[in-house]
């Protein structure tokens, strides 16, 4: 019961400073914003390897597993090497 | 590892992700920022992979060896004019990997064997506490069926809108009964869901609710289309983000949650912006309703004997003696790939000794900020991408305004017509500026479906044509004089 306050209680928090730190990103930043946070939704990764199971889990449980670790690394790898060379070129000059 | 040293490590994670986001505040520090926040990614997902116990590790590198594959060669082969697709198959991917945790986490927990597949309908008996005592057990089944929800909807959603921008996809379709269908969609998914809650265990629940939510994506974006894009992107990447936070409470596991906030509260913050920038509801682009329209407005009435146009060469003699210019683009600039050519025009402008800016609306293009990387992808310095409320003052003082591919974010009946669908909508006010020039195929409307008084004004010119060569043109003749 303590654990799930605590989560709810960081969930919201996540969500105030959310909205402090996005409405600071100036318009022009708006699309490497998007990818940028496409990779951040990557994290996803980890829940993958938490559910993945092990190997005596069914069958069913590890293909899951490999279609959530796949999605998850196209965001990160996509969403950070997008964003990367978008914002470079902002950097240019 | 002592579980108070991951929960360490996920903290020093979700810190640098934060000033991840923080160093986009400003163009010079985002690239560091981008940097911070990947190591945040690597520093979590390998603590993670020293935790995991038993883990079969041939589908963990199969997973990792085709993700970093198939992401790595979108990143580096995607343009720039092609960054809303990457953007949307990005979004679905996130809400897709969501998806799968969830349905995995649930097939552990009840303990279901693959054979099982053939007893669908059938409640099975499922483990005592399968999912966790009393209120612990709810939000585990709760948080496992919205996920499913939430990141089926992601999914396919963010696949049409995939198939739209790749114009794979260029009608738009519905159910019929339109937002009533999709509600009763969404109607049926939610009662699956407390069904589900009720009886953990039941399998034809856990499948309706994916069933009809991957439906729901479907038929929620097929409708949408054109300059409505911005929106449903945004929208789609907060759901990619929600997903990953509720993903987070499955497990029980902070960094997801935080992580999955910043992207939720980001892409909500985004929608927000678009939706005002278009002075609609959100209601209302998902529901595909303009305003409705007042009296019809004939096209041949604004524009008959009153439209004058003119060839890039005799442009080039009204921008030799222009002190200051500011360019409009639109999502034609994209369609014709004209950036570079608009910078060279820029170029030889400022060359000359004029003044060069750009005016940005919030929803140019078809996601948000979509104007501002293909200029810079051409080099433009990002000082001069010029907000709408600021350039807005300066038209008085500009002599010559190129309106590229633009539209409804021109048309002045946004702030005179009162009663057209498009009243109050915020616009560039270009025809305040002693001259406008207006690049463009024909007078066909744009996505409205309105004609723009502004292409009939005494002081707007229009040139007819591919944008890309009529800029091109105009800089060629620019240079000669």
């Amino acid at each position: 019961m303590d654990i799930l306050i605590l989560l709810l209680a960081l969930f919201v928090l996540a969500l105030f400073l959310g909205v402090e730190l996005i409405t600071k990103v100036p318009p022009t930043l708006h699309t490497p914003l998007m990818s940028g946070t496409n990779a951040v939704s990557g994290i996803t990764l980890v829940g993958a390897l938490m559910a993945a199971g092990t190997d005596s889990s069914p069958v069913l449980v590890n293909w899951l597993g490999f279609v959530a670790i796949m999605f998850a690394t196209i965001n990160v790898v996509g969403g950070y090497l997008v964003t990367n060379r978008m914002l470079a070129m902002f950097k240019r000059r | 590892m002592s579980p108070n040293l991951v929960s360490f490590v996920y903290l020093i994670a979700a810190i640098l992700f934060i000033l991840g986001i923080k160093g986009l505040t400003k163009p010079k520090t985002a690239v560091r920022g981008n940097l911070l926040s990947a190591v945040g990614m690597l520093l979590a997902v390998t603590v993670t992979l020293l935790t995991v116990n038993n883990v079969d590790f041939r589908y963990v590198i199969a997973g990792v060896a085709v993700g970093a594959l198939v992401g790595g060669m979108m990143a580096l082969k995607v343009q720039m004019t092609s960054m809303p697709q990457m953007v949307a198959l990005l979004n679905g991917f996130g809400g897709g990997a969501s998806l799968t945790i969830a349905l995995a986490e649930f097939v552990t927990r009840v303990g279901m064997a693959p054979t099982s597949l053939s007893e669908i309908g059938q409640p099975l008996v499922i483990p005592v506490n399968a999912f966790g005592d009393g209120l612990v057990g709810t939000i585990a089944i709760v948080s496992i069926g919205l996920t499913v929800l939430i990141g089926a909807v992601t999914l396919t959603g963010s696949l049409v809108a995939f198939a739209k921008l790749q114009e794979l996809m260029k009608k738009a379709y519905g159910l019929p009964g339109g937002p009533l269908a999709n509600g009763l969609l969404l109607f049926g998914a939610v009662v699956s869901l407390v069904i589900l809650v009720n009886n953990p265990g039941n399998l034809a629940a856990m499948l309706a609710i994916l069933g009809l939510a991957l439906l729901l994506g479907l038929f929620l974006v097929m409708p949408i289309g054109g300059a409505d894009m911005p929106v449903v992107i945004a929208l789609l990447n907060s759901y990619s983000g929600i997903a990953a936070a509720l993903a987070g409470f499955i497990l029980g596991n902070t960094v997801l949650i935080v992580a999955g906030s910043l992207v939720g509260t980001s892409g909500l913050i985004l929608t927000q912006i678009m939706c005002v920038a278009m002075n609609r509801s959100l209601s209302n682009v998902l529901f595909g309703k303009m305003a409705a329209g007042g009296e019809e407005i004939d096209a041949d009435e604004i524009y008959d004997g009153k439209v004058t146009s003119a060839q890039p060469d005799e442009i080039a003699l009204m921008l030799e003696t222009a002190k200051r210019v500011v360019i409009i683009p639109g999502f034609g600039m994209a369609m014709a790939q004209a950036q570079h050519a608009v910078r060279e025009l820029a170029d030889a402008l400022e060359a000359q000794g004029a003044e060069v800016e750009y005016g940005i609306h919030p929803v140019a293009g078809r996601m948000p900020g979509h104007m501002n990387v293909l200029l810079a992808e051409a080099e433009v310095p990002y000082d001069k991408l010029v907000e709408m409320d600021r350039i807005n003052p300066t038209f008085e003082e500009t002599d010559v305004v190129i309106v590229i591919g633009a539209n409804d974010v021109t048309n002045p009946m946004a702030r005179e017509s009162e009663g057209s669908p498009i009243y109050g909508m915020p616009i560039l006010n270009v025809d305040k500026a002693k001259n406008v020039v207006v690049i463009k195929r024909s007078l066909s409307p744009g996505f409205a479906g309105l004609p723009n008084p502004l292409f009939a004004m005494d002081h707007t010119v229009m040139v007819y044509g591919d944008g890309k060569k009529a800029v091109v043109e105009m800089t060629t003749a620019l240079n000669q004089i």
